[in-house]
């Protein structure tokens, strides 16, 4: 976790005082003062939102608008998609989907969220959800290879909260109407307690749940509305980090990088038949040998046999001592009640049962490769 | 016999000539709910600032250094089964090792209760 060393004075959400309030630990990350915990503490912030709901400020998450000047669909997204490597044209109304932004090489750059408005007169605009310590990068990069007629606004007057959890719906269903019957990776515009917001049934701990895009001048008022209901608890970034390492989701910066193609990743279901066949984005050459020859290593889960953890760094050797990758996230799972890791590996590695070794404090410990997540998602699938 | 602690925050408790060792209450609030320690094998000889046990939160890996000279004579073995307990009890039942102490004059060196607080005070 972090951002880059930086001088800069550090940037507050509009939640800062919020998080004060509930007795949260500050710390910077990717530029921000945000909660890295609060009274609770990690491990049942971790189990509360796996067994209630547990409601995160990730306000600190760029959002952006990307516009037509045209109005049209087909614009915004011929646009999008000489970056990304997702289906964008085919996306129907109030759909979202997951997708990288990619480099000539096939690295990748970012990952991000991208929607299409549910209002067919906001044809023309694509909203994307990018990383807190990405997003300058990103914007310029978007910027620089826009066609004319397309621009990028980032909309910097809002606020992210996300609500994950079992009981998160139950949440919803007494502040909002037609929020709990929305299916997965759709996104939509509704009133919660009154307030204005713009929510997608999504989320980073494999939990059922939403992100709700919300003013910022609205943001601490939806935050107390949402937080004063008993099966919600505020919870930090670092169980947000062991939830979504136990979801078996990448971290940017960690598990991928300018350095990892989305086929080594695991990603590969991310990238719709269409345009693998037609291509037109960054990185094709690299990705279709990838798909075809198999990539030189690849995104595993990985079950440390013993109680210790192996953190990020983390080197991976065969029997032999070779070495064969290095963890990108570890740490333990409170749900699975074990030490629980990512990383690459040698593809003769990557089959869920592999057993390789992991050097910690120069010993090597027994681990097993396993398949992700390490918890079962628990998304609604419609 | 009073406590003594370290910079690293570590406690000792002399008795005789074994001093018992753990770390501080200050140190496992800060360090989170703990979920794994190993504790150093009996018999082994470890010189002051020798890295002795591990002892990991749900947020970092931190190491136990030996706050003196001495041979490892136990070891507690509840913390592999129960890690939390160093939560519960840090400057109690959650003591790391203890050892046959080599060089007394090394815990003159060492902090008492009042300074330690300051310390902790101090770097907050």
């Amino acid at each position: 976790m972090g951002g880059p060393p930086t001088t800069a004075p550090l940037l507050r959400t509009p939640l800062y005082d919020a998080h004060v309030a509930r007795g949260a630990k500050m710390v910077p990350f990717a530029g921000y003062e945000m909660p890295v915990q609060y009274p609770l503490g990690v491990l049942k912030e971790h189990l509360w939102t796996r067994d209630k709901a547990g409601l995160f400020d990730v306000s600190h998450m760029g959002q952006a608008l990307l516009i037509a000047r045209d109005n049209r669909h087909e614009t915004v997204a011929r646009a999008l998609e000489s970056l990304v490597p997702a289906d964008i044209l085919n996306l129907q109304h109030g759909r979202q989907r997951y997708s990288q932004l990619l480099a000539d090489d096939g690295g990748i750059l970012d990952d991000l969220m991208i929607s299409r408005s549910a209002r067919v007169e906001n044809d023309g605009r694509l909203i994307l959800v990018v990383n807190a310590a990405c997003k300058d990068a990103d914007y310029a990069h978007i910027r620089a290879r826009l066609p004319d007629g397309v621009v990028l606004q980032p909309l910097e007057d809002l606020a992210l909260l996300a609500l994950q959890g079992p009981q998160a719906m139950a949440v919803f269903a007494d502040l909002a109407s037609g929020v709990a019957d929305m299916p997965f990776m759709t996104r939509r515009y509704a009133k919660i307690a009154r307030i204005d917001c713009d929510v997608a049934r999504a989320g980073y701990t494999g939990e059922d749940g939403c992100e709700i895009s919300v003013h910022a001048s609205n943001a601490a008022a939806l935050w107390t509305k949402l937080t004063a209901d008993p099966r919600v608890q505020p919870i930090g970034l670092g169980a947000r980090d062991s939830l979504r390492l136990e979801a078996g989701l990448c971290l940017y910066g960690h598990d991928i990088d300018a350095t990892t193609s989305p086929i080594e990743a695991g990603l590969a279901w991310s990238i719709q038949k269409r345009r693998r066949n037609e291509g037109g984005f960054p990185g094709l050459a690299r990705i279709r040998a990838e798909l075809k020859d198999g990539p030189k290593r690849l995104r595993v889960g990985i079950k440390p046999d013993g109680r210790a953890p192996a953190r990020e760094g983390t080197e991976i050797v065969d029997a032999a001592g070779a070495r064969i990758g290095i963890v990108t996230s570890g740490g333990f799972g409170p749900t699975v009640n074990a030490p629980v890791a990512m990383g690459y590996v040698a593809p003769g590695h990557a089959m869920p049962g592999s057993t390789v070794h992991l050097m910690v404090r120069g010993k090597a410990m027994l681990a097993t490769v396993v398949a992700l997540p390490f918890t079962p998602h628990r998304y609604l699938r419609s | 016999m009073a406590i003594k602690f370290t910079r690293d925050h570590e406690w000792v408790s002399v008795d005789g000539d074994i001093a018992t060792v753990g770390i501080t209450s200050h140190a496992q609030s800060a360090l989170g709910d703990v979920v794994f320690v190993e504790v150093p094998e009996i018999g082994r000889m470890l010189k002051q600032k020798d890295a002795a046990a591990v002892v990991e939160s749900v947020k970092a890996a931190s190491e136990v250094y030996a706050p003196i000279s001495g041979e490892v004579v136990a070891a507690n073995a509840d913390l592999a089964g129960t890690p939390a307990l160093v939560n519960e009890d840090a400057e109690g039942k959650a003591w790391f090792f203890k050892l046959k102490i080599a060089n007394k004059a090394q815990l003159d060196g060492l902090m008492d209760k009042a300074a330690y607080d300051a310390f902790v005070k101090e770097s907050a």
